[in-house]
């Protein structure tokens, strides 16, 4: 309660003072000829936990996708506005793409580890980007990064085991491990628990809340319930509009938006 | 009477399951017992003799087989794989379609049409036989096969281990041979194997292109000697000897397509975890 009031009286205060990690500006999307995302302005703040909420088809995992760009590899995909993460935008034609994918990491709904060890399923995007300096180096960051994921202690015997003989909660820990490695400075999560049994998805979001101290993170989630338990800031969207984006315990609380009332109240799903 | 007829049609089936493995089983029999005898040591290890004498081998069309084979195989994988990940890949532009299309005919060009064709393009300006067209022609019969089997084992990689290795930060190229090939290496490998087991028994192509040695044949550009045209050379000749050993040769090719599936099977099997 008292953090509440804190918060109200701060509030002009503490949005000034909050790094904007991510700003999409005036932000369109189409997958060809559709359009998917209209007029997208939102500003995330750095080192927090951002839910993209709304029903299917919202357009909340194309908006993800397109902070690491994981959209361009679709045929027919177009930006019209300002993507910009730090200050720079990252549809510039000067970027590189590879290198941006290494600051923006992501983790996918269904788990993904690859055909490999443990060990190297950890260690592949580091000697990617050249991140190691020694191989004594490399075994610490990949242990380092398993610890994060908080996965350190069910493999630390077995790391040259193929990583495709773990249980699904934990080939997802590993793909956020995985992430975890390259150090990014954003992880985008596109429905990362969907997929896992109840007590799976409560150690991930366990090792989620964990992550705001270092990292910018942004789940797309279906389940409202997750997103008030995990998220401090929440993004509501519907039909490819950006309908309302606040702090998580306003949007559940006192929603200022008609639409966004009804959704959470599941009036429409 | 439904009864019956869910009886009827079962015995049916059964039926023609006995009359089909039986078929094989008595092929692979009558092949067994006449070639079983004639394979010995100086089948693998000998020349043909002079016709009208006893005995000899086919040591030379054993190697002969066996040095096209690799060469073909040499030759066809990286230009099929290459095409099966650009169909995989970038597969929906016209020129992707006409790609596609192209493969499903060569597939289903007669084996003699291909060796006619080498002949045209390699052997007569060459003004030889030789092993190289004999190879080149098997490249040929191998390739449409192995475009589909490798395009279809890419294309069941799914798409977000793919997107997963990209969003570390990989560039495409390496996403492609570290994670995308590497997932479907099994299926890729079970496909080159039973190119390889088709192309070991064909003996059309060579007719025109590789023709046949009696013996050794250490360089490329020359005439050589191959198991199914020695089979077929020895088999239509008036003598029983030479009959006897086609027999034998025959045992080995179908030894060999055997030896394939098996590794087939063995690379395809799951792993227990």
């Amino acid at each position: 309660m008292e953090k509440n009031i804190l918060k109200e009286a701060n509030e002009v205060d503490n949005k000034t003072a909050t790094k904007i990690e991510i700003e999409a500006s005036s932000f369109n999307f189409f997958y060809g000829a559709k359009q998917a995302l209209y007029n997208i302005n939102i500003k995330i703040p750095e080192k927090s936990i951002t839910a993209f909420i709304g029903p299917s088809g919202c357009g909340k995992s194309t908006l993800l996708r397109s902070i690491n760009r994981m959209n361009d590899i679709v045929i027919g995909s177009r930006v019209e506005g300002k993507m910009l993460l730090n200050e720079q935008d990252i549809y510039a034609k000067s970027v590189d793409v590879v290198a941006l994918r290494r600051r923006v990491g992501m983790v996918f709904q269904k788990s993904t580890p690859f055909p490999k060890s443990i060990f190297e399923n950890v260690a592949y995007g580091v000697k990617i980007n050249g991140l190691a300096k020694s191989r004594k180096h490399l075994q610490e960051i990949v242990e380092q990064a398993l610890k994060q994921g908080a996965l350190w202690d069910e493999v630390k015997d077995r790391l040259n085991d193929s990583a495709m003989a773990l249980s699904g909660g934990q080939q997802q820990r590993l793909c956020i491990a995985r992430t975890l490695a390259v150090m990014p400075e954003v992880i985008l999560m596109d429905e990362p628990c969907s997929a896992l049994d109840p007590i799976a998805t409560e150690k991930i979001e366990q090792l989620i809340a964990e992550l705001r101290e270092k990292y910018t993170v942004i789940i797309v989630t279906h389940n409202m319930q997750q997103a008030t338990r995990v998220s401090d800031y929440t993004g509501f969207f519907l039909l490819g509009k950006l309908i309302e984006f606040d702090e998580t315990e306003k949007i559940f609380t006192r929603p200022k938006e008609k639409k966004t009332e009804d959704y959470i109240t599941g009036r429409f799903g | 009477m439904r009864k019956f007829i869910d009886k009827l049609v079962f015995g049916l089936c059964s039926l023609s399951t006995v009359l089909v493995l039986g078929i094989l089983f008595l092929i692979l029999i009558y092949i067994l017992l006449n070639g079983i005898t004639s394979v010995n040591l100086d089948f693998f290890t000998q020349l043909p003799k002079p016709v009208g004498e006893e005995g000899g081998g086919m040591a030379n069309a054993i190697l002969g087989s066996a040095i096209m084979v690799v060469i073909a195989t040499i030759i066809s994988v990286p230009v099929s794989l290459a095409a099966a990940i650009y169909l995989a890949e970038f597969g929906r532009g016209k020129i992707a379609v006409i790609t596609r299309f192209m493969v499903d005919v060569l597939a289903g060009v007669p084996s003699i049409v291909i060796g006619i064709f080498i002949y045209t393009i390699v052997v007569l300006p060459m003004q030889r036989f030789s092993a190289i067209a004999g190879a080149l022609a098997l490249a040929m019969i191998m390739v449409p096969t192995l475009v589909r089997a490798t395009e279809e084992a890419i294309r069941l990689v799914p798409q977000t281990v793919k997107e997963a290795g990209l969003a570390l930060g990989a560039p495409y190229w390496r996403v492609i041979i570290e994670i995308v090939l590497v997932s479907a290496h099994k299926a890729i490998i079970s496909g080159i194997l039973l190119a390889i087991a088709r192309v070991a028994g064909e003996t059309a192509p060579l007719l025109f292109t590789a023709l046949g040695n009696r013996f050794f044949v250490k360089v490329l550009d020359r005439p050589i000697a191959s198991l199914p045209v020695q089979i077929y050379t020895y088999a239509v000749s008036p003598y029983d000897d030479w009959h006897r050993q086609a027999w034998a040769a025959t045992f080995l090719l179908v030894m060999f397509v055997l030896l394939i599936n098996l590794s087939v099977r063995y690379v395809t099997r799951n792993k227990s975890s």
